[in-house]
């Protein structure tokens, strides 16, 4: 599993390839860890790009319910994005559609966030530094 | 080991059909009938065949209480909910309210959904009848005793007439008994619960239930791996969604469909047998929750079949 950042305006998109299950939960967990940090104490936006993303096992699902309250505590957004079908599936079988902020793509993530998050994605523009 | 029977399979509190529930089923059932040949009592059948189970059956609502039919004479049981009582009334007719008999029944756990069938076990009350009732925990006996106690039963434990012994059985390690090995193991909930694993004429059978799997813990995952490892059946406690017992019912010491899917192909299990219903579903929620548990295991199939089933009180499972 690889997990890539990219910057928009006051969010930060993480995306995520391979594979989540029991080997890997712990990398995502360790991975996205000074991404939650940053984006909590900036009230900011975290979006996971899931398009990449092939599988996820109970134990990856843990991780971003974990994700998801720590972001709540400090009044910041995780948001997941662009699940594909078989994730999606895993997502509603396991309610975790009903405890995370799902969207179909990106674009409709990235509006969720901010106007200028989803303005700097749109403009395609060079990455914002963290 | 022959056959599972399912005598109790909802978990925390015995629940019942109500007359609107009835009333829905029975106009689905005329629904679906509209304009179809009823005259044999096969069109009638043909009818209730293509509905599904919530609208043609109901899953039940007694607590929890699973018999193992191993082959032998003695009768085998896994907890004493409220599906105690119809198995004690089965097993009086099955031989004639016949003396003799010998019931091996074993505790998941001493909470009050697992032991309130006791009570009202007839072949308990049978002298000549020998009840030998297992578990790891140090108060087993004491509890069974208190809970017919004053002022919460009036009928004191000193009324059975059958020969009442306990057991206790040391976790981890296997124990014969009529001709079964028997292995207790500690699983996570409140005050304690142990699941037991049945071997016998190289059949396995696995009881879990009243168990939560901390999944943040590899060792705990593969404890559980280890002790499901090639079971042709797995009684497992799938009373919550995912997302509500990693959440908001996290320690309630309960688990989830998902995990259970993921624990029997991890161990190599053929089968999976949701058990221990929540409460609040209805029929028409476990059987989504039956079909959305047999799609995940189609999603994330490895090499090997997980057969998938959801317990029912009267579900007869073959091995």
């Amino acid at each position: 599993m690889q997990v890539s950042t990219r910057h928009h305006a006051d969010a930060t998109v993480a995306t995520l390839t391979g594979r989540i299950d029991h080997q890997t939960a712990a990398q995502l967990e360790a991975a996205l860890a000074p991404l939650l940090a940053e984006a909590g104490a900036n009230r900011g936006a975290l979006v996971l790009d899931f398009a990449g993303v092939d599988y996820i096992s109970s134990v990856g699902l843990r991780v971003l319910m974990i994700a998801a309250k720590q972001m709540r505590e400090h009044q910041a957004q995780l948001l997941v994005a662009a699940l594909q079908s078989v994730v999606v599936e895993i997502f509603t079988i396991s309610r975790f559609n009903r405890i995370l902020t799902v969207t179909p793509t990106l674009d409709d993530a990235l509006a969720l966030c901010s106007p200028a998050a989803l303005a700097h994605y749109r403009g395609a523009g060079p990455a914002t530094p963290p | 080991m022959m056959r599972a029977r399912f005598w109790g399979t909802r978990g925390s509190l015995p629940v019942a059909l109500t007359a609107a529930g009835v009333r829905h089923k029975l106009l689905t059932a005329l629904r679906a009938a509209r304009g179809r040949p009823l005259t044999t009592e096969a069109d009638l059948e043909r009818v209730l065949a293509g509905l599904p189970f919530a609208d043609a059956a109901t899953y039940g609502g007694h607590g929890p209480c699973v018999q193992l039919e191993t082959g032998g004479f003695d009768y085998f049981v896994c907890d004493m909910g409220s599906g105690l009582r119809p198995f004690g009334h089965a097993a009086m007719a099955q031989r004639s309210g016949g003396a003799g008999q010998t019931f091996h029944i074993f505790q998941s756990h001493l909470h009050w959904d697992h032991i309130m069938g006791l009570p009202f076990f007839v072949p308990a009350f049978v002298p000549g009848n020998r009840v030998v009732i297992y578990g790891s925990h140090p108060g087993l006996e004491a509890a069974l005793r208190r809970q017919q106690e004053p002022p919460s039963f009036p009928v004191d434990f000193s009324i059975f007439g059958a020969k009442l012994e306990f057991v206790h059985l040391e976790p981890g390690r296997a124990h014969q008994i009529a001709g079964v090995a028997v292995t207790s193991m500690l699983q996570r909930h409140g005050g304690d619960s142990y699941g037991y694993r049945f071997e016998s004429q190289g059949k396995v059978v696995v009881y879990s239930t009243d168990s939560e799997h901390p999944l943040e813990q590899p060792e705990h995952t593969q404890r559980f791996v280890n002790f499901f490892r090639d079971a042709d059946l797995v009684i497992f406690d799938g009373m919550y969604s995912l997302a509500d017992a990693v959440s908001v019912k996290a320690d309630w010491g309960h688990s989830s469909n998902i995990v259970g899917v993921e624990l029997c192909q991890m161990a190599g299990a053929r089968h999976l047998c949701l058990f221990h219903h929540e409460p609040v579903f209805d029929d028409a929620a476990i059987d989504a929750v039956l079909a959305e548990t047999r799609r995940l295991e189609e999603i994330t199939r490895g090499a090997t079949r997980l057969r998938v089933s959801a317990a029912y009180d009267g579900l007869e499972i073959g091995l």
